[in-house]
């Protein structure tokens, strides 16, 4: 694998007053160019502070993240980075596009002259360059009449529209690295299927390297190369989107497997459906963080906190279950062919 | 008793936008709802299930056409029997967050629509609070307790346990689950067809998640832009849809499956919707449409029964269909 971001032991908390709430716990991954890596988990499980930690988009002191967390992007350390390398780090290098369109377009400025500032800043293109630029990206993502649309405000254009043009602002400079956090999730599944397309079409175009968070398990069967399931702030299982889908491992992925309707189940058979919540982060952990909520709970599972196990290059889950003394259990697959 | 305890006909239901222009959020649909069934509503957002929903209700003035509950026609009802229809038909809404006042506690909430509908001693009405309470999953330790102190899943459940506080015959679920996270939208969904066997319910389940529906629903109706162009069992929809753009939104779904590479191709639709305002005459679906000829640019084709429970409004439906 050719990488280009390296991340280890990140840990990223939020000090409020009714204490400090640890929401990344030690996150460690690796991401090749031009791959798609998807992160997924319920609400709450720190893949979004995990996602703006790698840009240093917190600002201390109300968020810290830790000093002896590792973040290197192209072999270079982001965490010692200065102001300035920071800035053009987040203008050339990596770009997020965010759930909701409208709070991170500037609403009073078309949406040429927002693509347009950043072609100014960080590709030092004069201003008849950029417009010309700006026109090809949005005719890139798609957006009908380009020429005339280059000087729409963000209301003027739907919800899909405006997706869109994030990601063309998002592309502008062609990062090596694109993060999307719940890119789709507002859309409707026609509009969604065609902004996966475009991000698909992107990627192969110019080897964008794409971190992909969602909580559509559909999605990721579609879109992602390699998945890694977060679990209060930690991953617990990691793998190929074969590995994940097909010879999962951790309990907590087999509960998210199997609480999604297949298109082929009986209709109005009970769902699977997890009960409990998952730990309150401000309280340490030094247990699975999964034992309160899982069927498969042993004695030692309350007490230690299980280490990474390898299963294969690409395939790794912390579980007690993957002890050499645990005892066999039934897993999703074996119930699910019942 | 008739068959159906909702029917609607030829239902409008326009918005005057300005003084020229009319936004038809609803346009000439026919709807039936079976006694203790599941009807799903799906189409794309700004398509009118809401607006559907909410007239169906009674919430909004029909511009025109007729809706029966239990065989009486809504718009001539007054006053008791007018009360008793509100009391019968129920609502749960979309979003969690802003569907319940943060300043009430939860027993207030559930009890409001009690005081209305149902003379209650305080004593039996918090034994119901407290019954309603454990019927949707929450504990009688919920009841003095503030929304805004809640999870969305458990404000759910409490705009579930207010729907069901008078004992409604029919519930609008317009959009109940889109704001939870997976593992919570299977136990909303498992709540909601438990109490429709306990309760013999009737649910117009409305949603843009389409696996979900296919659950839930025994029959499913598709609109777009205002119209119903497809409506058959939840089976039939799923598996053999007829009507263009049914298909096209059904192979949009991504399935959360990994069988290779190969699966991953798929036919997509093009375009957007385009607006309801003045929309032009003929197949609304038309300018999206790979099977469009004249004809379809011209008439507006009608909801015909193809098939044996089976309705599509195409001009082409039978030349098409796979
Ligand atoms: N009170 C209103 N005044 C004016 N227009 C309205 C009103 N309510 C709805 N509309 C319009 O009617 C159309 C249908 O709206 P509706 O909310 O019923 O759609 P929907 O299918 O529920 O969409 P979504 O999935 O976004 O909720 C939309 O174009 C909407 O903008
Ligand atoms: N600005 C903030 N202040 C305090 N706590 C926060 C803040 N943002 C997130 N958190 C907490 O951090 C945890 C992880 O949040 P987040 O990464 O946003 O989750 P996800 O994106 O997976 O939904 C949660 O417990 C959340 O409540
Ligand atoms: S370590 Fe134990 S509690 Fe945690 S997921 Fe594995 S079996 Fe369950
Ligand atoms: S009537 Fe014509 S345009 Fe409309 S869906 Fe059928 S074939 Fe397509
Ligand atoms: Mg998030
Ligand atoms: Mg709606």
């Amino acid at each position: 694998m050719d990488r280009i971001l390296n991340v280890e032991n990140l840990q990223v908390s939020f000090h409020t007053y009714a204490g400090e709430v640890r929401a990344v716990r030690g996150v460690s991954f690796e991401l090749g160019r031009g791959e798609t890596l998807a992160f997924v988990g319920e609400s709450g499980c720190g893949k979004t502070a995990t996602a703006k930690a790698i840009m240093r988009l917190w600002k201390p002191p109300f968020v810290e993240i830790k000093s002896d967390s590792v973040v290197e992007y192209n072999g270079e350390d982001v965490m010692k980075m200065d102001k300035k390398r920071l800035q053009s780090l987040r203008g050339n290098d990596i770009s997020m596009i965010f759930q909701d369109p409208m709070t991170s377009l500037n609403p009073t400025m078309t949406v040429g002259k927002q693509i347009m500032e950043g072609l100014q800043l960080h590709r030092g293109l004069n201003k008849a360059q950029a417009r010309e630029e700006a026109i090809n990206m949005l005719r890139m993502v798609k957006i009908p009449v380009p020429e005339k649309n280059v000087d729409s405000y963000p209301h003027q254009l739907s919800g899909g529209m405006r997706q869109r043009v994030m990601i063309a602002m998002a592309l502008a400079c062609q990062p090596s690295i694109l993060i999307a956090d719940e890119p789709t999730t507002a859309l409707d599944v026609t509009i969604q299927a065609q902004v996966l397309d475009l991000l698909q079409e992107l990627k192969t175009q110019l080897n964008t390297a794409i971190i992909l968070v969602t909580h559509d398990l559909g999605v990721i069967a579609n879109f992602a190369d390699r998945v890694q399931v977060m679990y209060a702030g930690q991953v617990v299982e990691r793998g190929t989107t074969k590995e994940i889908f097909n010879e999962a491992k951790h309990p907590y992925t087999w509960a998210l497997l199997n609480s999604v309707p297949a298109l082929a189940t009986e209709n109005k058979q009970e769902l699977y459906a997890l009960k409990g919540t998952p730990p309150d982060l401000i309280l340490p952990l030094n247990h699975c963080p999964f034992a309160a909520r899982c069927e498969y709970c042993m004695g030692i599972c309350r007490e230690q906190m299980p280490e990474e196990t390898t299963l294969s290059g690409t395939h790794k889950v912390s579980c007690w279950l993957e002890h050499p003394n645990a005892p066999k259990v039934e897993s999703f697959y074996d119930r699910r062919k019942k | 008793m008739g068959e159906y305890l909702v029917e609607a006909k030829n239902l409008c239901k326009y918005f005057q936008v300005d003084r020229k222009r009319t936004l038809k959020a609803v346009d000439h649909v026919d709807i039936a709802i079976r006694r203790g069934e599941t009807l799903g509503l799906v189409g794309e957002s700004g398509c009118g299930k809401t607006t559907c929903g909410r007239t169906l209700l009674h919430l909004y003035d029909a511009t025109s056409g007729e809706i029966y509950f239990d065989g009486k026609e809504i718009s001539r009802l007054r006053g008791k029997e007018l009360l008793e229809f509100k009391h019968q038909a129920q609502i749960v809404f979309q979003d969690p967050y802003s569907s319940l006042d943060p300043r009430m506690t939860i027993s207030e909430i559930i009890a409001e629509g009690m005081d209305v509908h149902l003379k209650l001693s305080p004593k039996e009405k918090n034994e119901r609070i407290n019954e309603l309470l454990l019927a949707v999953g929450l504990t009688d330790q919920f009841a003095n307790r503030f929304a805004h102190e809640l999870s969305g899943g458990q404000r759910q459940r409490v705009g579930i346990a207010r729907a069901l506080a008078v004992d409604p015959s029919f519930i609008v679920c317009d959009e109940p689950i889109s704001a939870l996270d997976v593992s919570i939208q299977a136990q909303i969904v498992n709540l909601l067809i438990r109490l429709q066997r306990e309760r013999g319910l009737t649910y117009l389940f409305i949603s843009h998640d389409l696996s979900m529906v296919k659950h839930i629903s025994d029959r499913v109706g598709v609109m777009y832009l205002g119209s119903m162009v497809e409506l058959a069992s939840s089976e039939a929809i799923f598996s053999a849809p007829k009507h263009p753009y049914t298909q096209a939104l059904i192979s949009a779904i991504p399935v959360a499956d990994f069988d290779g590479e190969e699966s991953r191709k798929k036919e997509r639709l093009e375009g957007e919707v385009p607006s309801p305002i003045d929309p032009p005459p003929g197949c609304r679906f038309a300018p999206r449409c790979r099977y469009a000829t004249d004809i379809c640019h011209k008439e507006m084709p009608k909801l015909e029964e193809v098939e044996r429970g089976h309705l599509v409004a195409c001009h082409h439906c039978l030349n098409n269909h796979s």
